[in-house]
């Protein structure tokens, strides 16, 4: 717009802008052009953020006009013990999947980033997940899930018998040793530790655990954002800190790691924001958030209002207070990272 | 033949005399009036309901009725009235009824039920009162649904119980349970008798076969009575009995309901309370299954407990701002008709919600218990989902509340007095605006 206006308008004597009938014929087939933006930015985008500004202070069940409350559904809403739990599971999960999505996605990114043979292969690999639509992903990992026939117990089962199973050995080769007593409670200790893995989905211990380990899946996404940026780290840098006799670790942590800051903030607030709204797998896999609203989560909540029990007013209540959440969350990040942030060229 | 040309013929005359009544331009005679409707079946469900439009269609050239298949139709319902197009006519849940009644946004039958005859003695009394709100009819049922102990003959037999004698009292089945159940040399549970958990759709509903109920119908909710207390307390001694850990780890084994792995299907629980519909998954999955059906046992101290039954209809309704609701009604009539009721629960497999059945009809049904679920039905222990606003919410809560019992995390006193409390609270601020609106229940 303001292109538009610096091209099409001229000045008179006085200062003020005046356009001519061919400039504001040029502005005017601008504005149709962009017009479908408009009408999606000013319809679609901004009336339905006000209005649910507005029907957050209303009893509004969709169907019947909205009646004004004041702040009824805000002073509901803080009294409201599940919205606090789904709150509450909501922030664990955020503070569990966040930072160990951070760290999976760039030391997946930096092995990416070595120049084996075959990289692109790989990194096709590694993004393919992210691209699974979210039900049959949820679809798939109630299988993964599963207490007694799930992969994933399987794995734990088994490595953890393996590690018994070693464990045993040593305790049993100690009791034949001669130190009797310390290899037989070794050896029965080892029996114990062959665990069988959770009951991921069923326990609510476990299932809000269950939700973090399936959101790495989706580490893809970002894993391509930290190869772009990591393929812009200057190699003179790399070779300078060979010259000096930099480990692997410390390049990474003294040249790549800032070099790449820039990004992993991006990704750090794109991540809050995700998290924070995290809906479709738990509402596709644990319904309700069961066992026991152990999994229920802040968007599930909001979902549940607005549309089973036609609470939009109350929904839309929800939305700003999660809106003043992320808000504040993501600036508490920019503030707090900006620190360590370094952009090329001093910016 | 002789029978379907006197329904078209019924079905003409009633056109007719429906015609100078419609607004808008008379539709010409070779363009009949489209009528748009929304329904929520897939699969064979799907397929039944479809055979029942056509024969519609077929049995009469003034209407036709387009069938589109809309899945989470309640909410996709309410934005399409919201939105000023919704379709002429829709299959919704029972409990949608009142919820849509409250909000306008369905119109009531009455008008049309007097010129078409259908009267409330004609159908099974819990399927009418499910459709019945504030003293007006607002929807009419299309299949219906009972529910029954389900139980394998089988494991019955390998346990050493006579496979043809269900238990009877709650007390029977707690003892059969403890039969039935197996668990392996490291105590691990691998076949339940009994799990009130399962299949877990119900698990507001127990208090109901201890005499209780969730709401006093006015102004009351009643989830903390002694009746629902000791219902929760008996849920709660499944789980001390065989511990909570050792039930979530069987659980977490189960697979999904589709399935062969279903716990019931696959020989894990012997006994579960499940719907008509349960014989259709049987066959598809488990056809070997030697099962039978039978009312739920009832507390050997509550003989007048005994036949208590969970029903379910899915209802079809005329949604406000409808384009031709005289036709769509021709439409809701013919699948009341005893021949459409038929056609459609046949092919669906449930049984209708008319009094008279047809010798045919039962004759030719499949499932061999249908006899028992349509008992179940006309019996003045068959319960319906309380038509009240919040219930969708107070499921949900009841839910939670479950949970936290079978899980040992919460007494039934305070999980049960927890729900009371909250939904209290909902009710009475629902009250408050109806009463504001001007309407009363």
């Amino acid at each position: 717009m303001a292109g538009i206006d610096k091209r099409s308008t001229k000045r008179d004597g006085k200062g003020k802008p005046r356009m001519s009938r061919s400039s504001w014929r040029e502005t005017r087939a601008a504005l149709l052009f962009i017009s479908p933006w408009l009408v999606g930015l000013f319809g679609l985008l901004l009336y339905p953020i006000l209005a649910s500004f507005y029907y957050s202070l209303c009893e509004y069940s969709v169907l019947e006009p909205a009646q004004y409350i004041g702040l009824g559904n805000y002073a509901d809403l803080f009294t409201d013990e599940v919205f606090w739990k789904a709150l509450g599971n909501t922030f664990y999960y955020a503070c569990l999947a966040l930072p160990l999505g951070l760290v999976m996605a760039i030391a997946v990114a930096l092995l990416l980033n070595t120049g084996v043979r075959g990289m692109t292969v790989y990194r096709t690999i590694f993004f393919l997940p992210s691209l699974m639509p979210t039900v049959a992903l949820a679809i798939l990992w109630l299988w993964i899930f599963n207490g007694d026939y799930g992969v994933l117990n399987y794995a734990v089962s088994s490595s953890t018998g393996w590690i018994a199973g070693q464990v045993g050995g040593l305790g049993h080769a100690m009791a034949t040793h001669g130190m009797g007593l310390l290899g037989n409670a070794i050896m029965a200790a080892s029996q114990h530790v062959k665990a069988q893995g959770p009951p991921w989905l069923t326990d609510p211990s476990w299932s809000k655990l269950a939700f973090v380990v399936l959101s790495l899946w989706g580490v893809g996404h970002a894993v391509v954002i930290y190869l772009a940026g990591l393929q812009d780290v200057p190699v003179h840098l790399y070779e300078a800190a060979d010259l000096d006799g930099a480990s692997w670790w410390q390049k990474v942590r003294h040249v790549t790691l800032p070099t790449i800051s820039p990004v992993i903030q991006f990704n750090l607030i794109l991540g809050i924001i995700g998290s924070f709204q995290f809906f479709a797998a738990p509402y596709v896999m644990a319904p309700n958030g069961q066992p026991a609203r152990s999994a229920y989560f802040f968007a599930m909540m909001l979902y549940d209002n607005a549309f089973p029990y036609l609470k939009m007013g109350y929904a839309s209540a929800m939305a700003w207070v999660l809106f003043v959440i992320i808000m504040m969350c993501t600036m508490a990040a920019l503030k707090l990272s900006s620190r360590h942030v370094h952009y090329e060229g001093g910016a | 033949m002789c029978r379907t040309s006197t329904f078209a013929a019924l079905v003409a005359a009633a056109a007719l005399a429906l015609l100078p009544g419609c607004g808008g331009p008379p539709p010409k005679a070779n363009r009949p009036v489209q009528i748009e409707y929304w329904e929520k079946w897939t699969g064979f469900e799907g397929d039944a309901m479809r055979a029942t439009v056509d024969a519609f269609n077929a049995s009469q050239k003034r209407i036709h009725v387009n069938l589109l298949t809309v899945s989470q139709i309640d909410q996709k319902l309410l934005l399409a009235c919201a939105g000023g197009n919704p379709p002429d006519v829709a299959g919704l849940w029972s409990y949608n009824v009142n919820v849509y009644a409250d909000k306008g946004a369905i119109i009531p039958l009455d008008r049309y039920l007097a010129k078409a005859g259908i009267a409330e003695d004609q159908y099974i009394p819990v399927f009418w009162g499910i459709c019945k709100y504030r003293g007006k009819v607002w929807a009419l049922p299309s299949t219906p649904a009972s529910t029954a102990l389900h139980w394998n003959k089988e494991l019955f037999r390998e346990a050493g119980l006579d496979p043809n004698r269900p238990p009877r009292t709650i007390e029977e089945l707690d003892a059969y349970s403890e039969k039935l159940t197996k668990r392996d040399a490291s105590g691990k549970i691998i076949q339940m008798g009994f799990m009130p958990s399962e299949p877990g759709w119900w698990n507001w509903s127990w208090g109901y076969f201890f005499g209780g109920t969730l709401w006093d119908g006015k102004s009351k909710i009643t989830a903390n009575c002694p009746e629902n207390i000791r219902a929760y307390k008996w849920v709660a001694s499944y789980a001390k009995r065989y511990g909570a850990q050792q039930l979530q780890l069987f659980r977490s084994g189960f697979g999904n309901f589709s399935s062969p792995q279903n716990a019931f299907l696959s020989g894990k629980v012997a006994m579960e309370i499940q719907g008509v519909w349960m014989h259709n998954f049987i066959e598809k999955y488990a056809p070997n299954l030697k099962w039978g059906a039978a009312p739920f046992p009832h507390p050997a101290d509550r003989p007048d407990l005994a036949n208590t039954s969970i029903t379910e209809s899915d209802v079809l309704v005329i949604p406000t701002g409808s384009k031709h609701p005289n036709e769509a009604f021709e439409f809701i009539k013919f699948v009341n008709s005893q021949r459409g009721a038929e056609l459609l629960n046949m092919g669906q497999r449930k049984f209708t919600a008319l009094k008279r059945v047809s010798p045919e009809f039962l004759a030719k049904h499949p499932n061999p218990y249908i006899r028992t679920f349509i008992a179940l039905a006309k019996g003045r222990n068959a319960y319906a989902t309380p038509q009240l606003g919040i219930w969708t919410e107070y499921r949900d809560e009841m839910n939670a509340a479950f949970d936290d019992i079978w899980l040992g995390r919460r007494t039934p006193e305070e999980a049960l007095g927890q729900v009371q409390a909250r939904m209290q609270k909902k009710l009475d601020r629902e009250l408050r605006r109806m009463h504001r609106l001007g309407r009363s229940l």
